[in-house]
């Protein structure tokens, strides 16, 4: 068995057994839902479908109906696509770079964040798709032969290198997650009742047995998705950086952008991720679980997180001083003190400076605390996007082309709109997925569980 | 899997399922395998299990996924259509490698870990809708079984093999 240090605090609190982890996690897939899950899930279900409206006219009208104009072609579309990717980053770190870390403190929040992920990942996909404009073109995107030559996709450009990260992305953080769903749906199997559920769970559950071998297998198999996803996870958003790195857009050229939208992405994620988790371990009843040291571990990366982003603004700014490049310069300066000011410095105050409260103890392990300050990472993160992609275009090369961006609320619409549909996915799989990693939480409770962790203290 | 007689010896806990497997080796017992709700670490070396071979299935697959993301891209770019985009070398696939990395980290990725997870289903005959082929309910639960294939030991007799298995600290033992 694993021994862990004595003053190291407990990681599963209570008197918990193997039985009881099953009760816990299955609870809300066994019961029946609380008024409070139907209000959200009737909130988000609107603003879901608000969205899905503003898409369909999207579709229909053309994306003339977006405020975009020649001079600011990319906006919120792609604003919120980056927003999402950014989201979708948390996921993957805490199940794969924290496994490979053996920090077992993921394993209360990993299936989660990486539910969080997936559902992210799919509200972002959806933004470059429906800014083609003619959305059913969107297999245009892949390498196939055709009768036009055959005239294949640019594969020397980031926008195509994107199309095949985003997608392994999502389809290896998919994979991910289920291989380590099928243990736990197994449990309900086993569990089930009733004929429906039973023939449900037992479907998603493929039969899983749980012999030697299969344990063995699975290991493995978790250890070297998590080897491949690490590399993968810095990757995916270092390439969504040179979306805008490659370019000759200024305030766009610049090396910093994948080490610092990687650090940003991480950022956000573990803010969403704090933002689901503090209040669904509330709704659920996984108090015992998702403990307020889980929450301090996440502030402590949202902390080193946001300074890195804090550190890249800064650098940014002397660098285009220090380049001696005025269009830099300018670029810089306009996002300052430009007409879009605002935005730059709620980007400042919500990134910079409201994660460096953390650095006091009470604040970091305040739950209330921590919530607040999530919500303003999240805010600031959709500004710092906006910052990068609206001012740096509005005001480019030569000032008769200047114009500004106002939003129209169609893109209003579908900002909200993904946001619907991303909590209506969520609150979905918080009532039928164990959201909790059973088996790994099990296989944790003799060494950090606190009925366990007192025992052995006691006979040492 | 044979179709012989096959008893389980059922446990309430993982580590009084260890002792009583080293014991049961130990008198000459071939376990067959065991059943646990979470991988129970070391007991692969108590039962003689050979590890998996799944991380270099995954080294493979990666490779042959580098191989066609270069092989397509020096196709496509190259060899079929050169275009001159942004004054980009398009004459032969050293010069063009560079622009080609992203897509070949990514590809290999994909092939490694979608081919490694299908390997790993098959290898498990983990199948959509395939039955629960677990001996008891509870081993997802909070049980851990040791499962003796009789043909595997044919010195011994049902009922020894029962009494052995009872003697570990078993909750039950039953027979499939």
């Amino acid at each position: 068995m694993h021994k862990e240090s004595a003053i190291r605090q407990p990681l599963i609190l209570g008197d918990k057994t193997y039985h009881q982890i099953t009760e816990d996690v299955c609870a809300p897939v066994e019961g029946k839902a609380n008024r409070m899950w139907y209000i959200a899930f009737t909130i988000s279900a609107i603003a879901a479908l608000w969205g899905l409206g503003c898409i369909m006219y999207t579709i229909g009208r053309g994306i003339g109906v977006w405020g975009l104009n020649t001079t600011v072609g990319w906006a919120w579309d792609i604003t919120n696509f980056v927003w999402w990717v950014g989201i979708g980053h948390a996921g993957t770190l805490i199940s794969a770079v924290l496994l490979l870390f053996r920090q077992k403190w993921r394993m209360a929040i990993n299936r989660s964040a990486e539910a969080m992920t997936i559902f992210a990942v799919i509200m972002a996909a959806l933004f470059p798709g429906i800014h083609m404009g003619r959305i059913w073109m969107a297999y245009w995107v892949l390498p196939l032969p055709n009768q036009y030559g055959s005239l294949w996709v640019n594969f020397n450009s980031p926008l195509l290198w994107d199309v095949f990260a985003i997608s392994t992305y999502f389809s290896v953080s998919l994979v991910f997650w289920y291989i380590g769903l099928i243990p736990d749906f197994a449990t309900i199997r086993d569990r089930a009742k009733r004929a429906i559920p039973k023939k449900i769970y037992g479907t998603l559950a493929f039969g899983w047995t749980g012999d030697a071998k299969a344990w063995i297998r699975f290991e493995e198999v978790s250890l070297v998705l998590a080897g491949l996803a690490t590399p993968l996870v810095f990757s995916v958003h270092s390439i969504v950086s040179m979306d805008f790195a490659t370019s000759v857009i200024p305030g766009w050229h610049t090396t910093i952008f994948p080490p610092y939208f990687v650090a940003g992405a991480v950022f956000s994620g573990f803010a969403m991720v704090q933002t689901l988790l503090i209040i669904a371990r509330k709704v659920v009843n996984m108090q015992a679980y998702i403990t307020p040291k889980h929450i301090e571990y996440m502030n402590i990366v949202i902390i080193i997180t946001g300074s890195m982003v804090g550190v890249a603004y800064l650098t940014e700014l002397f660098i285009s001083w220090y380049s001696g490049v005025e269009y830099e310069q300018y670029a810089f300066i306009n996002r300052f003190s430009g007409p879009y000011w605002w935005a730059y410095w709620s980007m400042m105050t919500c990134n910079v400076i409201t994660p460096q409260l953390y650095w006091i103890k009470k604040i970091r392990t305040s739950l209330m605390a921590s919530f607040v300050i999530s919500i303003f990472v999240n805010i600031g993160m959709w500004f710092e996007r906006f910052v990068i992609i609206v001012t740096s275009l509005h005001r480019d090369y030569i000032p008769s082309n200047w114009s500004m961006f106002h939003p129209t609320f169609v893109d209003i619409g579908i900002f909200i709109g993904t946001i619907g549909i991303f909590f209506t996915l969520f609150l979905l799989y918080a009532r039928t997925f164990p959201i909790l990693a059973l088996n790994e939480l099990k296989s944790i409770l003799k060494a950090s569980g606190n009925n366990y962790k007192n025992e052995n203290n006691q006979n040492n | 899997m044979s179709g012989g007689k096959k008893i389980y010896g059922l446990y309430n806990d993982d580590d009084i399922l260890k002792q009583g497997a080293s014991v049961l080796v130990n008198n000459g017992v071939n376990i067959s395998t065991t059943y646990s709700p979470f991988p129970i670490h070391g007991i692969e070396k108590i039962i003689g299990m050979k590890w998996t071979r799944l991380a270099i299935v995954a080294f493979m697959f990666g490779i042959t996924g580098t191989m066609l993301a270069l092989l397509g891209m020096g196709y496509f770019m190259i060899m079929d259509w050169p275009m001159n985009i942004g004054g980009k070398p398009s004459f032969d696939l050293y010069q063009n490698l560079p622009a080609f990395i992203p897509v070949t980290f990514e590809f290999t990725v994909l092939c490694a870990a979608h081919c490694m997870a299908i390997t790993y289903l098959i290898r498990n005959k983990t199948f959509p809708g395939s039955k629960a082929r677990n001996p008891h309910p509870r081993t997802t639960d909070d049980h851990f079984a040791i499962e003796v294939l009789m043909d595997d030991n044919l010195k011994y007799s049902d009922d020894k093999i029962h009494m052995m298995l009872k003697e570990t600290g078993t909750v039950e033992t039953f027979e499939k």
